[in-house]
């Protein structure tokens, strides 16, 4: 057990009002170096793993990047409108970036949000021709939250952006 | 003004002439927040009555990264300074926040499964919160690892600033990489992608919650001063014994 005695406090306290100044700026400086120095590691760290780290690959990517069939990834992006295909469970559909489209095939039942427009993320693979199918489907929505009557209003007033996939980093805010 | 708020006595007396407000914003802004986001508030155009759990889940996500950023502030305080009541304060914080994130945890989850249709992925923000977590279960442990309060203090504090450079990757996790969760719909350059009648109830109930925190703190902060002071003055009276 640790005896803080009232000569040691005395002594540390003098200590501190002799050496005061220096002390605390090299404290200081050290604990502005621990936090710079940590920042800049995990940039570097961040940067190198940052592949690693998307949730999802974009049709660009897939077409650009050729990703091999039977590799399991996730694509992300808009469901095409007019895309979307059903047959009892199964349904196709079309994801798009708006430069690459890839035809995705999903057995099961699709969460509530899913439609033509709307963002999602699918997890499965690449068949041989080129068809990506998915083992599971999830809805990706924006970050735009707003009343129906107010979305209705917009629609009816020509001021409605369809879903333009900000949220999917598809289009550049400004562009 | 730092110097002045590191006497205990003086930090006490701040306190409790501020807890009565504290108090009073947390109850108002959570109650009025709360009843308003829950109950009187529109429904999303897009995800219709769940939207609500929005009113829980973002001023617990706001409050979990809040409370850490003060936290590492507090403990850059005391490691510098030799700040004992920043010491406490970042000490007294970390349960809070911790519940916090966990709230943002649970509520994240049961939103999930309705809209996008899965409790859990490992993307980017998810990941990233639940390491936030993780450093506030770090951060009590390391307090609890040592005997001597003075080591456990030092220790925690490292870890505290150490853990300070997930806030970032937090915040700005849905800019950086592809994500399941969207980007900010508040705090964003372009102003708030909330239309008025959800943002109110949702900023009066954030307000309500930082209410609850500072009202919560100053209790804490208070209770861990006495025992500080109850254990000096018990190894004084057994100093005294063995020297009389």
């Amino acid at each position: 057990m640790p005896k803080p005695g009232r000569r040691l406090v005395v002594t540390t306290k003098g200590a501190a009002v002799r050496k005061g100044m220096s002390r605390k700026r090299k404290r200081l400086l050290a604990v502005l170096g621990l936090v710079a120095g940590l920042g800049i590691a995990v940039t570097l760290v961040l940067s190198a793993f940052n592949e690693n780290l998307v949730f999802f690959h974009s049709p660009s990517d897939v077409v650009e990047k050729q990703l091999p069939p039977d590799k399991r990834f996730r694509i992300g992006g808009l469901v095409l409108q007019d895309s979307v295909k059903r047959d009892g469970l199964v349904t196709e559909f079309t994801v798009t970036d708006l430069r690459h489209e890839v035809r995705v095939s999903y057995t099961g039942i699709l969460p509530d949000l899913f439609r033509e427009g709307q963002g999602v993320v699918a997890n499965g693979k690449l068949d041989r021709q080129g068809r990506f199918i998915a083992a599971e489907v999830l809805a990706k929505h924006d970050e735009n939250y707003m009343p129906p009557e107010v979305a209705d209003a917009l629609k009816k007033s020509g001021q409605w952006h369809e879903n333009n996939g900000d949220h999917l980093k598809l289009v550049k805010p400004g562009s | 003004m730092l110097h002045a708020l590191a006497n205990p006595a003086r930090f006490l007396r701040l306190m409790g002439a501020i807890r009565p407000y504290a108090a009073a914003v947390a109850v108002i802004g959570l109650v009025v927040g709360l009843g308003w986001g829950l109950l009187y508030s529109p429904p999303d155009y897009q995800q219709g009555e769940t939207v609500r759990i929005m009113y829980i889940h973002v001023p617990a996500a706001w409050m979990a990264m809040f409370i850490y950023a003060a936290m590492a502030v507090a403990s850059a305080t005391a490691l510098i300074w030799r700040h004992p009541v920043a010491e406490l304060a970042a000490k007294a914080s970390a349960p809070v926040g911790a519940a916090f994130t966990l709230i943002c945890l649970i509520t994240g989850s049961l939103w999930g499964k309705p809209m996008w249709g899965t409790w859990w992925v490992w993307d980017a923000r998810l990941t990233s919160m639940l390491i936030l977590f993780f450093l506030y279960l770090g951060y009590i442990a390391l307090w609890e690892a040592f005997d001597d309060p003075s080591r456990a203090g030092r220790a925690a504090a490292i870890l505290a600033l150490v853990g300070a450079v997930n806030l970032p990757i937090i915040k700005f996790s849905v800019d950086w990489w592809n994500t399941l969760h969207q980007p900010a719909s508040v705090m964003t350059l372009a102003g708030p992608k909330i239309h008025p009648d959800i943002l109110w109830p949702l900023l009066i109930t954030a307000i309500g919650a930082k209410g609850y925190y500072v009202w919560v703190l100053s209790l804490r902060v208070r209770a861990e001063i006495l025992q500080r002071q109850a254990r000096i003055l018990r190894f004084s009276a057994a100093t005294d014994r063995r020297a009389g």
